[in-house]
């Protein structure tokens, strides 16, 4: 991988944040504001946040144990999922609401944490569904061919480079089935990048995916930073949060704990204490890592 | 045993107006589950629903054929929306359930004695297609579907195909109305619409992430896939009557069948598949109780018909356990969803 | 099934007994009667009639004339009870109704004592040749508003039991069978035939007198069936790991296979256990019950309580609860799943076996599809209840069997499994988890 060497020192954006930091600090340039946000099962409280802003151009990650209510937060946010109460807004604009293929269409794009790859299409028509620019998608227009074949070679052309950036490109004739689970979470970021989003959203990019393909996943996603966009992700795996993370926001119990940069956060003692309770000595990234990140720069 | 007797009438069978009704049945279908992957179990009340609604455009509010057409299609329409709306954003064995009940509810309401004078109850409708019609019910005399008929009287084609002027108007009629919608549904699933609802098939909130209207695209293709099965209808309507005991649940598991026969994921697939399966089911039947007769077989003529429906279901069993994607469905395109 | 007509047929022997009648004559044989009320007097061919009670002409009846080609007359009986209808075509079938609402007050159409033709407002009579026909309805006394509106409720809540705890024997089958294996079962419909059948062909062969031993062994074979099914088919589909739409699909070809087999050896008629003749005896007011009645009711109170038991004491009917709860931490805590769904089926299918013989009795009479007829009645049961709490199944069944018996006193009886679909929608739609399911946690 010729970046690599750049990759495992990434540049951290620093100064997010206005004023002191504390759960539900405010950002100078939030993307994501949520505020009162909760959401009920029964008599579980699953997510309870107060507020929490999301800083743009920049790559946060949301970290918890398990239970915390991360992946309940992203339904949330994402449209997926309608909470209890509480109002959320993207770009200022409320999302309350508002359903999950219109948040979509606003910029605001999701992955899951079990991959949605179309598993009986081809690779290339995976990607050609992320467009959003395709008239042909209209059921009349679909009927003629002449409306849409000229803006379908084009989203081509431009899938064909992401798939080529993504080192998928020779596979992009197979049916997504026959791609492995790291193939597959890589398609799938890729076929978020085609809907051309401002703020991507990544449920545990890292979770089932061969070590051999973890570095280059990483390094997609600080290339997302690179080209402008907004990242938030969800993530265990400390070591990889503290590598690419700008901000860092706690959840425990469906709350949001803490926030802060990755390394200030990972000694903050109510963090230590939502993931390890009595065992506060152990560094955090041993306990959750899954991966051994390298030290320096490896060919693939 | 009149073994050519049999082939001869089997052969019939394949330019059989039924053959192309179950045809366009099956092609709406594909769209359905084939493609969008919704579970349909209720065909059988689009079908209905063309026929009645042709049949009643005629009898009861007196339009002329080609406008009462459309009076079938159009209910079929409002039955999709009305199913539809509130039940596609169940699960896909729920839906399921929902459709079967609904032509259920369909079937039983074209038979309750309640509608007697515009559905006719349990005698289900005639005389709408111009000849036959009843003194008191002069269906429209010179406007008919049968009045409307270009060709000459008399007898045309070969055997097993040596029919009337009116069989062969039927034949044309269904032929067209059946390669065009072959045709339309060939263009719609080659198409970026077609590519987003094989993608919902797939996973529906996969393609709700990318910014698709999930619903707006399944309700579409349980429309379409609705026209087509009432198109089968009205087909059937312009060739004989209409009752109510046609449209029975066996119907749409006999669709399903030849569906999954020719593959539920392709365009030709149902086409070839109906005419598969409606000739197998006319030679079975023929077959069957003439070796019975002739001694051969064990049984009475009449136990002799019904094995081929025993067989149907054990084809419907074997198909979906060992080959689900059909006899021309492509092995990785397999359409079931886990 | 219909109680109201049993009741009303049995008091209209008595009041046909008494000599009360209307008697329709062919307009022939009197001479057309100038001042008879006539509709159509323009078209060719007549069908005609006279009502009469006690020898006296009731005026006002109105009368229906329908037949195909969407021909319908209404014609009212003129003060000597005489009516003509014109009709367009000889050689065809009419449907003569009498609106029993436009007879007096308690007067009925009975049963002809003579013919044993059994009593009905609506009868078929055919236009020969001749092109003329005289329609005869017997009509009594004392037979349409002698049941109290409360007895017609009571006997309907009682009816509407009976059917639910029926449905219940059938429907807590299906939900157990769905919540353990995940199958949508149609074929359910054959397995609930299949004891009809079954008991019927033993009937033929040992005779009617041994009907329990019938019964018994009829049981024993549901036993067999369900075992085999889950032996030969559904266990080597779990093995193959089919999906769930296969399943559900291999089910609806395994429900034609066998549902056109039984057609194949019993044929398209209706055919008759012994006993389902059984007469009525009076409780209370005009409610009656069978005695097949009562013992159909107690034996599936017998059957459902036993069945709860070994649902909620045994180790076995725990473990059924603990993977219809959670498949994978079942099977990840020891429970042998295999074996465990083995024995749900074999009791889905007695279960289902048995409410198949009750149904027999019930419906009247055995047919090839007759579980068919009920199928989408135990899904809605089974989905009303909770899909895969045999609990809510058996409340399900009963709430659906009572409405759809009652519901007869409001909407035609043609019409009464419309309502329970429409339920069955509704509950999807609402409340897909049922009454009694939990909602599942999204995300």
């Amino acid at each position: 991988m010729s970046s690599s060497s750049q990759s495992s020192t990434p540049i951290k954006s620093t100064g997010l944040h206005v004023g002191e930091i504390k759960p539900g600090v405010a950002k100078k340039d939030p993307i994501l504001v949520a505020d009162g946000v909760r959401r009920q099962f029964g008599g579980l409280v699953a997510v309870d946040v107060a507020h929490v802003e999301i800083p743009r151009n920049a790559i946060t990650a949301l970290i918890g144990p398990n239970g915390a209510g991360k992946t309940t937060f992203f339904n949330l946010l994402t449209g997926f999922d309608t909470p209890n109460e509480g109002k959320w807004s993207f770009n200022g604009k409320s999302l309350a609401g508002v359903s999950a293929f219109k948040v979509a269409r606003m910029g605001l794009i999701r992955t899951f944490q079990l991959t949605k790859a179309l598993a009986l299409l081809t690779v290339m028509d995976n990607m050609k569904l992320g467009s959003t620019e395709q008239p042909g998608e209209k059921l009349g227009a679909s009927l003629f061919p002449f409306i849409w074949k000229k803006k379908d070679e084009e989203i081509e052309t431009q899938a064909i480079e992401i798939l080529t950036r993504f080192k998928l490109d020779t596979k992009k004739d197979d049916f997504a089935a026959s791609l492995s689970g790291g193939q597959r979470k890589l398609l799938e970021m890729a076929r978020a990048l085609m809907t051309k989003p401002e703020l991507v959203m990544l449920d545990e990019p890292m979770a089932g995916v061969n070590p051999a393909l973890t570095e280059s996943l990483l390094e997609h996603i600080l290339n997302l930073k690179k080209e402008g966009m907004t990242v938030l992700f969800v993530e265990h795996d400390m070591h990889m949060v503290r590598h690419i993370a700008d901000w860092v926001i706690v959840m425990a119990e469906g709350r949001v704990v803490a926030e802060g940069a990755p390394d200030e956060v990972m000694k903050n003692p109510a963090v230590i204490d939502a993931y390890l309770g009595s065992h506060q000595d152990t560094d955090l990234g041993t306990v959750t890592g899954r991966i051994t990140l390298p030290k320096k720069g490896k060919d693939s | 045993m009149d073994f050519l007797g049999i082939l001869s009438s089997t052969a019939s069978f394949i330019l059989d107006p039924t053959t192309m009704a179950y045809a366009l049945a099956g092609l709406g279908l594909a769209i359905h589950f084939g493609f969008a992957g919704l579970l349909n179990m209720g065909m059988a009340g689009f079908m209905a629903l063309g026929a009645y609604g042709y049949a009643i455009g005629i009898l009861t509010f007196g339009l002329p054929w080609y406008l009462a057409a459309f009076v079938g299609i159009g209910a079929s329409i409002v039955f999709a929306l009305i199913l539809g709306i509130p039940t596609l954003r169940l699960r896909g064995d729920y839906l399921a359930i929902v459709t079967i009940a609904a032509a259920e509810i369909i079937r039983l309401l074209l038979l309750t004695a309640v509608f007697t004078d515009v559905t006719g109850s349990a005698d289900g409708l005639t005389g709408f297609n111009g000849t036959g019609g009843t003194v008191t019910n002069p269906t429209p005399g010179a406007g008919g579907f049968n009045d409307a008929n270009p060709i000459p009287s008399g007898e045309y084609g070969f055997e097993p195909f040596l029919d009337n002027e009116r069989t062969w108007f039927i034949r044309i009629v269904g032929m067209l109305i059946l390669v065009g919608a072959t045709f339309a549904v060939w263009r719609l699933v080659n198409s970026p619409w077609g590519r987003v609802i094989k993608g919902i098939r797939e996973d529906e909130d996969a393609v709700r992430s990318l910014g698709k209207n999930v619903f707006a695209y399944k309700m579409q293709a349980l429309v379409i896939g609705g026209v087509l099965g009432s198109l089968g209808g009205l087909l059937l309507a312009l060739s004989t009557n209409v009752n109510s005991s046609v449209y029975v649940t066996s119907l749409t598991f006999f669709i399903w069948t030849a569906l999954l026969l020719g593959g539920a994921a392709t365009v030709f697939g149902p086409l070839v598949g109906s005419v598969i399966f409606w000739t197998l089911q006319a030679f079975l039947g023929l077959v069957f109780p003439a070796l019975a007769k002739a001694g051969l077989l064990p049984f009475s003529g009449i136990q002799a018909a019904q094995i081929r429906f025993i067989i149907v279901g054990v084809i419907l069993v074997l198909l979906v356990i060992f080959r689900p994607q059909g006899i021309f469905g492509n092995k990785k395109e397999l359409t079931f969803v886990k | 099934m219909n109680l109201t007509a049993t009741t009303r047929r049995a008091m209209g022997r008595l009041s046909a007994a008494v000599g009360a009648f209307v008697l329709a004559f062919g307009v022939l044989a009197l001479g057309a009667p100038a001042h008879a009320d006539v509709v159509n007097p323009e078209l060719p061919y007549k069908v005609s009639g006279n009502v009469q009670n006690e020898g006296i002409g009731v005026n006002g009846v109105l009368v229906t004339v329908t037949g195909g080609g969407g021909f319908s007359a209404e014609v009212s009986s003129d003060a000597e009870g005489k009516w003509t209808v014109g009709v367009p075509e000889r050689n065809a079938d009419y449907t003569v109704t009498v609106d029993e609402s436009t007879l007096p007050d308690g007067i009925a159409v009975v049963d002809n004592p003579e013919t044993e033709f059994v009593e009905s407002n609506v009868q078929t009579v055919t236009v020969g040749p001749g092109g003329r026909v005289a329609m005869n309805f017997f009509i009594g006394q004392g037979e349409r508003n002698t049941v109290s509106m409360v007895d017609q409720i009571v006997q309907r809540l009682i009816s509407g039991l009976n059917f639910g705890l029926m449905l219940a024997l059938a429907s807590v089958g299906l939900s157990l069978i769905y919540g353990t294996t995940g199958i949508s079962n149609f074929a359910h419909a054959e397995m609930v035939t299949f004891g009809a059948v079954v008991t019927f062909g033993l009937v033929g062969i040992l005779g009617d007198s041994a009907l329990p031993l019938a019964i018994v062994l009829a049981i024993v074979l549901s036993a067999g069936l369900g075992w085999g099914l889950d032996a030969g088919l559904w266990k080597p589909l779990r093995k193959r790991n089919t999906g769930l739409v296969q399943l559900m699909i291999v089910s609806i070809g395994l429900s034609l296979a066998i549902r056109y087999m039984y057609q194949f050896f019993i044929g398209g008629g209706t055919e008759q256990l012994p006993g389902s003749d059984a007469p009525q005896i009076a409780l209370f007011g005009s409610v009656k019950l069978s005695v097949v009645d009562m013992v159909s009711m107690g034996l599936s109170i017998l059957l459902i309580i036993i069945f709860g038991w070994w649902l909620t004491y045994t180790k076995i009917g725990k473990a059924t609860r603990a993977i219809s709860d959670n498949p994978s931490l079942a099977a990840a805590s020891g429970i042998d799943v295999d074996g465990v769904v083995r024995v749900v089926w074999v009791i889905g299918s007695v279960l289902a076996g048995f409410s198949g013989i009750l149904w027999a009795y019930f419906r009247p009479g055995i047919r090839w599809d007759m579980g068919g007829q009920i199928l989408l009645l135990i899904f809605a049961a089974t989905t009303l209840g909770g899909l895969g709490t045999a609990y809510g199944a058996l409340i399900g069944s009963i709430i659906v069997g009572i409405l759809v018996e009652a519901s007869s006193l409001i909407i035609p009886s043609d019409l009464k499994y419309v309502g329970a679909l429409v339920i069955l929608i509704g509950i999807l739609l609402f409340r897909p988890q049922g009454i009694f399911g939990r909602k599942e946690r999204v995300g």
